[in-house]
């Protein structure tokens, strides 16, 4: 009987330790719900840390409010996360929502957010789903929509002259997504088109196939550790002596690089951000980065950036007052931040009408391996599923 | 499906099913012996593989690494079996899954605490890291061939061991029958710590010959354990035999299902549906092997327990 | 040393073997705090853990039909979360195809879980010991790659359902508080219920047969049909729990069949107390609450959740209820 009491007199201590964190006013909470463990962690990691990284350079504010910024690891678990975001949304009673990498976990998130009346800002997640059919007044995407770093790889390789085209992307809708996308731009032969598990990290069967195929370039659709593992389990093949491969940036991003080393130079890979872009904020973003983190950044911090810098204007545009929906929503819609790649504006389905462009792998003068900035391939490109979307007002 | 393809994928499968071997081998020897029904196996191999691939990281060297890891691992085993497992051969197999269960839930967090939640990434050994030509053809990744090397190795050094030395006879008697293997004279005490380390040890080496060909991650023993588990089912349990016949068995059913059911059902369900059902075959024959060997020989293949 | 090799626990009530009571004194002032949670809640302005509790109790229903088999049946099943997840799923697919009614998807739930886990105690019950473990993950675990591959219900993304089922009766079951109660109700019922199996002569054989099995098939008990009986109930009971849980979260996914979770299911009632009335009820509120508290604190919450796991093992080996029992004896 004792032990029972006991127990109940636990909860309810919980329950009242909870209730305090409800009850601090004037500050704006942001729920950022990341891939922070497993072969996807660099990738949360860069989101956060970018996202952190702003809310510094506008001393702890966005909007000119406090920001708290409360950062829970998805897992890459889909379960896992929606019962994170319904703690951040029922609990602690966030004001904006972002981080989310992979986008199963987004669609498995999505609808519960969008039902709260909660923006959801995304920092890498764009998909097609979201784009089209299911464009959400509640959504909006401040990195690019899942196909659009593949239509423009697509729209390299056919340029490039490459006639037999491997692909392999992992069997999820994002990866599904990223390989129409190329198909959708490249004009060549496909030979080979291979899916892989999530989670998988050893490509042995893959490569072998690979092998088999007589493909002149592979384009591969693999985030984070994945990449990593392919690559360098393709170069041990030694197939890099066999066919060229390409890549949408963030397999070929400086996370990859690190991990793999000199046997990447020569990839290319498309994106819509490079490190080395010349506009004072991007300097500034790089530097301050790479002080503050020790390492070059990938896209994915300089999206987690963006993301910020977007809330940060639109909270500022409605003077701080979020309870009127709409013109929240109004304020976004607006675009009022300076994007780190420059142009940038949104299109009816609240994803970005930006430019693409070209990177290479290269090992600079002080024989740093790293991307450089070589070529546009896309100007205002639009993405594939917009005519789609009826955006209910 | 050309015959390059099939080669290349019977070297993956044997190069699998000897990892497995590895981690299945110190598992049947504990669970057969001690009766230890130990959920925190996949734990070791987990700790074996992140210290090698620091010690490698650290020292420059992946031989270093891999020895100082093995070193270290067969550490962490001992103290645990003194610590903890010792008090857990007395209680009810409930018991031990609670307690080993407990165990990798500390471990999975407790390295993430150590090491951070990002994968460590080791690169090959120099000499080993491009493809080696077999046949004119058939190039294989050097390392790979290396691996298998290893396992068929430690699998010859295993059957000497056990057939022919005395420690080897020992065990078997344990396995066999633990009350006389006591009243023979085997000192139990000295023999189970034993066990428990060199079950640690061969994780520890399939941990870190694994880690330059995958990510050293947090929570990458629960996949393979239950594989072991699979494994030294369908070969008897206590039985090392048995566990290098199970666990080639299932590196075969397991790569052979990734490559041959894609391509069967390929072409009926397009590229993307035969890639997931392909995986998904693939681990269910592995179960349905487990379930037809315990339905046609209950004590698995080649059960220790005379 | 003595043969410890069977899977079965080895202890002793203190009480009679078969006595198992609902225990009023416990019962009643547990019901009321129940009842009140919602308000207390409120109170608190805490709405968000009346979701919460809702989760315990269908976990706690969930562990207590594992309980069943495993501490009073003696049937050690490491698969149990299939049952769940199938559950689960049964009515994720009927909602998916426009069979939104309650009163229709939560018995096809019970009914679908019970018919599969018939199947599988067919099969797996032939079997003893470490073998019967093993075999009946086996099964669980082909469910879950059989899920994982079926692209068309979500596959590894899992399914979202488009809403709670609907009950009619002006309920609105999308409401927490609402839905809350629902839970309740149906928990305390199948709890009633189960005491009274537990004390019905088929309760008393089940026992008995965990006893000692030669003995009951000596005595001519048709052993292995009221082990597949009380299997296949657990295993039904367990896809209702599995279909409010796919209602609570509005979602199911492959990894609710998987073996981890099974495991999970199994710490709890060990956690609790295997044997024990309450046993799965108190591990299934036990381990949330550590895991909801521990959560909020610190990243790495799993550490002393398996750290306090360790000292249950180490402190009270046969669960944290039997803390009372000792206390109870003369």
């Amino acid at each position: 009987m004792k032990f029972k009491n006991m127990r109940f007199v636990a909860a309810a201590a919980a329950l009242a330790c909870a209730a305090t964190t409800t009850l601090a006013a004037d500050q704006l909470k942001i729920g950022m719900l990341t891939t922070l463990s497993g072969p996807g962690a660099a990738l949360g990691i860069d989101i956060r840390d970018g996202f952190e990284l702003a809310v510094k350079h506008l001393d702890g504010k966005l909007g000119d409010v406090d920001a708290k910024v409360i950062v829970v690891d998805d897992q890459l678990n889909p379960d896992a996360a929606k019962q994170a975001a319904d703690r951040m949304l029922k609990r602690d009673k966030v004001d904006f929502m972002t981080g989310i990498v992979f986008s199963n976990i987004m669609l498995a998130v999505g609808q519960p957010v969008f039902n709260s009346e909660t923006f959801y800002i995304s920092a890498n997640s764009g998909p097609s789903q979201y784009a089209g059919e299911q464009c959400n007044p509640y959504f909006f995407s401040a990195s690019y929509q899942n196909d659009q770093l593949d239509e423009a790889a697509g729209q390299l390789v056919t340029d490039q002259g490459y006639k037999k085209l491997a692909l392999v992307a992992p069997n999820y809708p994002a990866g599904r997504d990223h390989l129409n996308g190329f198909k959708r731009f490249y004009k060549g032969d496909i030979v080979m088109e291979e899916y892989t598990q999530l989670k998988q990290l050893d490509y042995g069967a893959e490569l072998s196939k690979l092998r088999a195929s007589g493909a002149d370039a592979v384009y591969i659709f693999l985030p984070g550790g994945l990449g990593v593992n392919f690559i360098k389990q393709f170069s041990g093949a030694g197939l890099g002596d066999d066919m060229k491969l390409f890549a949408p940036g963030f397999s070929a991003d400086e996370d990859v690089i690190a991990a793999v080393g000199e046997s990447m130079v020569g990839i290319q890979n498309t994106s819509q951000w490079a490190h080395d872009m010349d506009s004072d904020l991007n300097r500034r973003f790089v530097a301050d980065f790479e002080k503050e983190y020790g390492r070059l950044p990938t896209m994915y911090a300089s999206q987690g950036y963006d993301a910020a810098l977007l809330i940060d204007g639109a909270v500022r545009k409605v003077g701080g007052d979020l309870a009127d929906k709409d013109a929240v929503r109004t304020a976004l819609e607006s675009a009022p931040f300076e994007a780190l790649q420059g142009n940038f504006k949104f299109d009816v389905n609240h994803y970005p009408i930006q430019d693409f462009h070209v990177r290479e792998v290269i090992k600079d003068d002080q024989g740093r391996v790293t991307n450089r900035l070589v070529g546009k391939v896309f100007e205002n490109h639009r993405d594939a599923y917009v005519e789609q979307c009826k955006m209910p007002s | 499906m050309d015959a390059v393809l099939l080669l290349e994928q019977l070297l993956n499968s044997l190069q699998f099913g000897l990892m497995l071997f590895l981690l299945a081998a110190g598992l049947t020897l504990v669970f057969g012996i001690m009766n230890l029904i130990n959920l925190a196996h996949g734990s070791l191999y987990m700790v074996g593989a992140y210290l090698v691939a620091t010690l490698a990281n650290a020292s420059g060297s992946f031989w270093l690494g891999l020895a100082g890891g093995i070193a270290a691992t067969i550490v962490v085993g001992i103290v645990l079996e003194m610590t903890l497992i010792r008090r857990l051969y007395q209680r009810d197999h409930l018991t031990q899954v609670l307690a080993t269960f407990a165990l990798l839930l500390m471990a999975n967090d407790g390295v993430r605490m150590i090491w951070g939640s990002q994968p460590i990434n080791t690169p090959a050994p120099g000499g080993l890291a491009g493809p080696v030509e077999l046949l004119p053809g058939l190039s294989y990744p050097a390392y790979r061939l290396f691996i298998i090397a290893a396992g068929l190795l430690v699998a010859v050094m295993l059957y000497l061991l056990i057939t022919r030395t005395r420690i080897g006879m020992q065990v078997r008697a344990g396995a066999s029958n633990r009350e006389m293997a006591r009243a023979m004279g085997a000192n139990v005490r000295w023999l189970f710590t034993g066990l428990f380390a060199f079950g640690a040890a061969l994780c520890a080496l399939a941990g870190g010959l694994l880690g330059p060909l995958l990510a050293v991650q947090v929570g990458m023993g629960e996949s393979i354990l239950i594989l072991a588990f699979v494994v030294i089912v369908i070969g008897g349990i206590g039985s090392v035999r048995g566990a290098l016949v199970g666990a080639l068995l299932v590196g075969l059913v397991d790569t052979g299902g990734r490559t041959v059911v894609p391509w069967l059902f390929g072409a009926l369900m397009g590229p993307a549906a035969a890639s997931t059902v392909g995986p998904s075959v693939a681990s269910i024959l592995i179960y349905v092997l487990m379930a037809a060997v315990l339905f046609f020989k209950p004590q698995g293949l080649f059960p220790a327990h005379g | 040393m003595a043969e410890t090799g069977n899977a079965q626990p080895a202890y002793r009530h203190p009480r009679s073997l078969l006595e198992h009571s609902l225990q009023p004194f416990v019962a009643l002032p547990l019901l009321a705090l129940l009842v009140t949670l919602p308000w207390i809640t409120h109170a608190l302005d805490a709405d968000f853990y009346t979701s919460v509790a809702s989760r315990m109790l269908i976990l706690a229903l969930a562990a207590t039909s594992l309980n069943f088999i495993l501490g009073f049946g003696g049937m050690v099943s490491f698969g149990h979360a299939a049952f769940v997840g199938v559950g689960g799923y049964t009515v994720g697919i009927l909602m998916m195809n426009g069979l939104v009614s309650g009163w229709i998807a939560w018995p096809a739930a019970f009914v679908v879980a019970g018919l599969f886990a018939l199947m599988i105690g067919l099969v797996s019950l032939r079997t003893r010991g470490v073998y019967f473990i093993m075999i009946t993950l086996a099964f669980a675990q082909m469910l879950f790659y059989l899920m994982v591959s079926l692209q068309q219900y979500g596959g590894e993304d899992g399914l979202p359902l488009a809403s709670r089922s609907r009950l009619g009766l002006g309920l609105d079951l999308a409401r927490d508080t609402q839905f809350y109660y629902v839970v309740l109700v149906i928990c305390t019922l199948l709890f009633i219920a189960f005491t009274r199996v537990l004390n019905s002569r088929f309760g008393h054989v089940l026992q008995a047969i965990r006893e000692n099995e030669t003995r009951m098939m000596a005595l001519g008990f048709r052993v292995y049909h009221y082990k597949l009986l009380a299997f296949t109930l657990a295993g039904a009971v367990a896809g209702l729990a599995g279909a409010l849980l796919a209602n609570q979260s509005s979602f199911v996914s492959p990894a609710l069949l998987n073996w981890t979770e099974s495991g999970v299911m199994l710490v709890m009632v060990i956690l609790g107390g295997v044997g024990h009335v309450y046993g799965g009820f108190a591990g299934a509120v036990a381990y949330l609450l550590i895991e909801e508290i521990s959560s909020g604190r610190t990243m790495y919450w799993h550490f002393w959740l398996g750290a306090i796991l360790l000292a249950v093992v180490l402190l009270a080996p046969n669960g944290l209820l039997s803390l009372l029992r000792r206390k109870e004896r003369p």
